[in-house]
């Protein structure tokens, strides 16, 4: 079994995202993939937090690895922008000494320190390399045959990089999506923004950006999008009947978090994927296959 | 735009010094970044732009223009420019220097929601999602509040909005290393 230190983050913990939080832990669970959850970690911080006060971002992201560093085992989050702000984190603790000693004497207030030895991952990428074991393709009980997916990666999982995938063009979702019997769409702004928390902001903006991301999967014949991303999740299909008001179309497109996708394809219960909060419904489109 | 600067370039020098700043002077002009931004349509003046005024000492409209509250932080810029500048930290780091400063532009709430989330934060350690919105229509405008309620509707009875805080028990120890952060006197 592979231990892994699990950071939720505040939206798959308890709020929106939380149907990434359920499905992530279903699937891992089901492939033997232990995750512990991180005793009392707090928000990583998120892009917020960075724009106001970049010290204090740190410092927030960091007490989280500190804690993390306690154990041995790879911090892993089912949120892409958990994972690039705590990535963010160690980055610059890494290669600037005056954050770094900075950052130390904060912590060292609370009698906490960090040494800069924990790796973060993505859920993406722990299963990604589930996937390259031949002994995974046993475990697809329910291929998923002539189900069209588009493979939404969004941005923060790919940029700036941290180790995962590439910047442009990614593949591993493609992959994945392969490896359970069903056919990955050509989707070319597979990696271009939603505009993330934007939407709260400027959603006029972001409305647009989706609706551009809507239309790309759904020219190229998809019958659902998966995406890494909690944000991308909401954004995607929360607001997809905005969108039709606003630019008169008629998308029906479920966004299924990816985990839910997999979990549905190694015969997990709908229940267990939390599938039946989504706000487009996947029913119709995965009925063949539950 | 005035042709000429009305400060002096202290801005680049003070981003020259933290992260993201590190190759504003590489900077080459070619306008990677800004062909490549996916909300340039709605910025004052494009990322090539805001390098060029930082350079040239457009201190104020620098910090006052809604650039870089519009930047989704989609790191397209950033991986493309071809003088390794980091582009997107520069964007956060002139929206903390302008927050800073009260330069902040009026024309975006993206300030209040940002700031809005960190207070929350500081409550209980954890963003509660729903108290974060109230909170941001409530300090930005109230009208949007009533437009997106249907959307919280429809979240609530999906199971996907938390009517109850996460409170961590460490939330005193996560305020006492931020208020030791706020004495070593620097936002960077």
């Amino acid at each position: 079994m592979k231990s892994y230190s699990y950071f939720p983050g505040c939206s798959s913990s308890s709020g929106s995202g939380i149907i990434c939080g359920l499905s992530a832990k279903a699937v891992s669970k089901y492939l033997d993939i232990d995750l512990i959850e991180l005793e009392d970690w707090n928000c990583c911080g998120s892009t917020p937090y960075g724009a106001i006060d970049n010290l204090a971002a740190i410092c927030v992201a960091t007490r989280n690895l500190a804690l993390a560093e306690r154990n041995d085992f790879d911090l892993v989050t089912p949120c892409s922008s958990c994972y690039i702000t705590l990535n963010r984190a160690n980055t610059q603790l890494k290669e600037n000494p005056q954050i770094k000693s900075k950052i130390d004497k904060a912590l060292a207030s609370a009698k906490l320190e960090y040494g800069c030895s924990v790796k973060v991952k993505h859920m993406a990428e722990v299963l990604f390399d589930e996937f390259q074991d031949e002994a995974f393709n046993s475990k697809v009980i329910n291929p998923l045959k002539g189900l069209k997916v588009a493979p939404y990666y969004g941005c923060q999982l790919v940029r700036p990089g941290y180790g995962f995938d590439t910047y442009e063009f990614p593949q591993s979702l493609d992959f994945m999506i392969g490896k359970l019997g069903a056919e990955a769409v050509p989707f070319p702004l597979k990696s271009r923004c939603c505009g993330g928390s934007l939407i709260i902001s400027e959603e006029d903006i972001a409305l647009g950006l989706i609706a551009k991301l809507l239309n790309n999967a759904k020219e190229n014949g998809a019958h659902c999008i998966i995406t890494p991303c909690p944000l991308c999740q909401l954004n995607l299909d929360a607001y997809q009947s905005k969108i039709n008001k606003k630019f008169k179309t008629s998308f029906d497109l479920p966004i299924l978090y990816f985990t839910q996708l997999i979990g549905v394809a190694l015969g997990l219960k709908s229940k267990s994927l939390a599938l039946e909060k989504n706000i487009v419904s996947p029913m119709k489109v995965l009925s063949d296959y539950l | 735009m005035k042709k000429e600067a009305t400060k002096n370039a202290s801005l680049a020098d003070e981003l020259a010094t933290i992260p993201g700043g590190e190759n504003l002077n590489l900077c080459i002009q070619c306008g990677t970044c800004s062909g490549s931004c996916p909300n340039i349509d709605y910025m004052d003046y494009s990322p090539r732009q805001i390098i060029a005024m930082v350079r040239a000492g457009f201190r104020d409209e620098v910090l006052s223009s809604n650039t870089m509250w519009v930047c989704a932080s989609c790191y397209l810029c950033t991986v493309r420019c071809p003088r390794d500048v980091k582009i997107t930290e520069l964007m956060h780091a002139l929206e903390s220097i302008a927050l800073h400063h009260g330069l902040s532009n009026r024309k975006t709430s993206t300030p209040t929601m940002y700031k809005t989330f960190v207070d929350s934060i500081m409550k209980s350690g954890r963003v509660h999602e729903l108290g974060f919105m109230i909170n941001f229509y409530l300090k930005s405008n109230l009208f949007k509040a009533f437009k997106n309620a249907p959307l919280g509707i429809k979240l609530l009875s999906h199971g996907r909005l938390s009517l109850k805080p996460e409170r961590i028990k460490g939330l005193d120890q996560l305020k006492t290393i931020l208020k030791e952060t706020q004495t070593l006197g620097d936002i960077h």
